[in-house]
């Protein structure tokens, strides 16, 4: 059964006030796309969690759309500050639960897996453990060891982009594969975005690749260029220079707004955005192709 | 060499702590620069891998992010970031760790979550821990890089985001912690290394530096070897491949 709607209808149906949203993608296929629309939707109270805020986060704070975020390292990666997230935080006017990577995607892990919690070894550093009382400690039952644990993460949604999926939502993603297959599973709800929608036999053709199955998935959406400034692999490269842009545009309100203004509210939807990020930024952001060597799945 | 920079200084005195043949988790920038310097002189069968999942990285270009799609391209494994937490790092797959932070303190605890005494109302809010806790308790050894100033090395950091010594009491052992902990600090100045309580003593300075310089720039009163060595001057060799095959563009050599 087809699932393939437009992302508006998709946000419009599964992405409500107040709930949880996990955007996923570690540096590589972050949904900016569905982080745009859900602004332009006017979405309110969210808890947004995400292992990294990244840009995304950053954009979706300023427009308003948060209530909390859930992180384990908020920063511009490769820049420095996320001055919004931050001045958010230090102004006391953004709730946060905060993690290290580690037990970040051990609450996920937790989540996708349909267990209460997940262990994790001991690293010595327990001012975390002191500031926040969900990481807890349990005895391992077989040393009497103590070991750290996190709760499950479930978010109320997930927002995935992959570079191809099928129109039931059979998901192929490759490159860095960060927390994508952790996140679907975890969350009561799967909106996917994809670089391409393919035929179901292109999927069956290299089932190793798909990590996300279709029936886990409630909405797949057709929308090429939605990780930028962030990449999809094999098909356009990061955009840091805009990382670095973003770093001097979030320095003040008035920029910020301007910004959302002509990028956000300004357009009607990622393909108006992607034309007007022009010629020259696209061929900036082309990759040369370099493909893998084919394998054997056999005929039986 | 008086145009060298700080940041070339201690990128070519990191690089020669890594050992052919180890496994070694790299942070973006100049312990990315190291690495790769490391790999291209006395270390080819280095292992690189990154905490997005990146096994045996062979960047072709400077990375410059910590996901950036030029390590995934001829890489030897791509893996999921629960993956490299647990079968590499926590398991004890990974060598060598390499930490930096805003503060770090007397027994090599290190601070990148906030400033301040209060963590609901912090100073300042920095970026956290990233992997930055689970390598300093599970890397085999972990190496420091930061310019030696006062304000990075108080006594004592407000918050520890992940461990060096701790108390300076057998804290790493007491918590079952399996890496050896910051086994060396490389600064501008020199280098430091922990006594057998874990406090970070001056070992070794650069050439044209003086122990002055150091204790002057660090926040606790620095013991000062006896015998100080002299560190190898940095090669035309390394400069070059850090200058014109790494980081032409001077991203990360400027400054500190």
């Amino acid at each position: 059964m087809t699932k393939l709607i437009p992302l508006s209808e998709a946000v419009s149906q599964f992405v409500h006030n107040g709930d949880t949203v996990y955007a996923a993608g570690f540096t590589h296929l972050i949904p900016f796309a569905a982080g745009h629309e859900i602004i332009r939707q006017r979405r309110r109270d969210l808890t947004l969690a995400r292992a990294t805020p990244d840009l995304i986060y950053d954009q979706m704070v300023a427009a308003g759309c948060a209530r909390k975020v859930i992180f384990s390292y908020m920063g511009n990666p490769g820049v420095g500050s996320l001055r919004i997230v931050r001045a958010e935080l230090e102004a006391g006017r953004l709730e946060w639960e905060e993690y290290s990577h580690f037990g970040m995607i051990s609450r996920l892990q937790a989540g996708a897996a349909g267990l209460p919690f997940m262990p994790m070894n001991q690293t010595g550093a327990v001012d975390l453990e002191r500031a926040n009382p969900l990481i807890k400690r349990v005895t391992d039952p077989y040393s009497g060891r103590e070991v750290i644990t996190v709760p499950a993460l479930n978010p109320d949604v997930a927002i995935v982009h992959v570079q191809r999926a099928d129109k039931d939502g059979n998901a192929h993603l490759w490159g860095i594969v960060g927390e994508q297959k952790e996140v679907a599973f975890a969350s009561k709800r799967v909106i996917l975005t994809a670089e391409e929608i393919v035929d179901e036999a292109v999927i069956r053709s290299d089932p190793n690749r798909t990590l996300i199955p279709g029936f886990i998935v409630c909405a797949v959406c057709h929308v090429p260029g939605a990780a930028h400034p962030s990449y999809a692999q094999g098909y356009y490269d990061r955009d840091n220079d805009f990382y670095l842009k973003w770093d001097k545009i979030s320095e003040n309100a008035e920029t910020v707004k301007a910004y959302l203004d002509e990028w956000v509210y300004g357009v009607k939807d990622r393909l108006e955005y992607w034309q007007k990020l022009g010629a020259e930024t696209h061929k900036r952001l082309k990759v040369k192709a370099r493909y893998s060597e084919k394998i054997n799945y056999g005929s039986y | 060499m008086t145009d060298l920079t700080s940041a070339e200084l201690m990128i070519v005195n990191a690089a020669r702590m890594l050992k052919d043949g180890d496994v070694v988790f790299v942070g973006v920038g100049q312990p990315n620069l190291a690495c790769n310097l490391a790999k291209r002189t006395h270390a080819p069968n280095l292992v690189m891998i990154y905490e997005a999942g990146v096994i045996g990285a062979e960047p072709a270009r400077l990375p410059l992010s910590i996901g950036d799609p030029t390590l995934v391209s001829g890489a030897l494994s791509v893996v999921s970031m629960y993956d490299i937490f647990t079968n590499y790092l926590q398991r004890g797959n990974v060598d060598v760790g390499f930490l930096g932070g805003a503060q770090i303190d007397k027994f090599g605890n290190i601070n990148a979550t906030i400033i301040g005494s209060d963590y609901a109302h912090p100073k300042v809010r920095l970026p956290g821990s990233g992997g930055a806790q689970e390598i300093a308790a599970w890397a085999n050894r972990c190496y420091i890089m930061t310019p030696h100033q006062k304000r990075r090395f108080p006594e004592k950091v407000d918050f520890i985001t992940s461990a060096g010594y701790l108390d300076g009491k057998g804290g790493r052992e007491k918590a079952g912690l399996r890496g050896k902990g910051p086994i060396g600090v490389v600064t501008d100045i020199g280098f430091m290394e922990p006594d057998e309580t874990g406090e970070l003593v001056l070992m070794a300075l650069h050439p044209g530096k003086t122990a002055e310089e150091a204790v002057k720039n660090t926040g606790w009163a620095l013991k000062v070897a006896a015998q100080l060595r002299i560190t190898e001057p940095v090669t035309e060799k390394e400069l070059r491949i850090l200058r014109e095959e790494l980081d032409p563009a001077g991203i990360y050599l400027k400054g500190g």
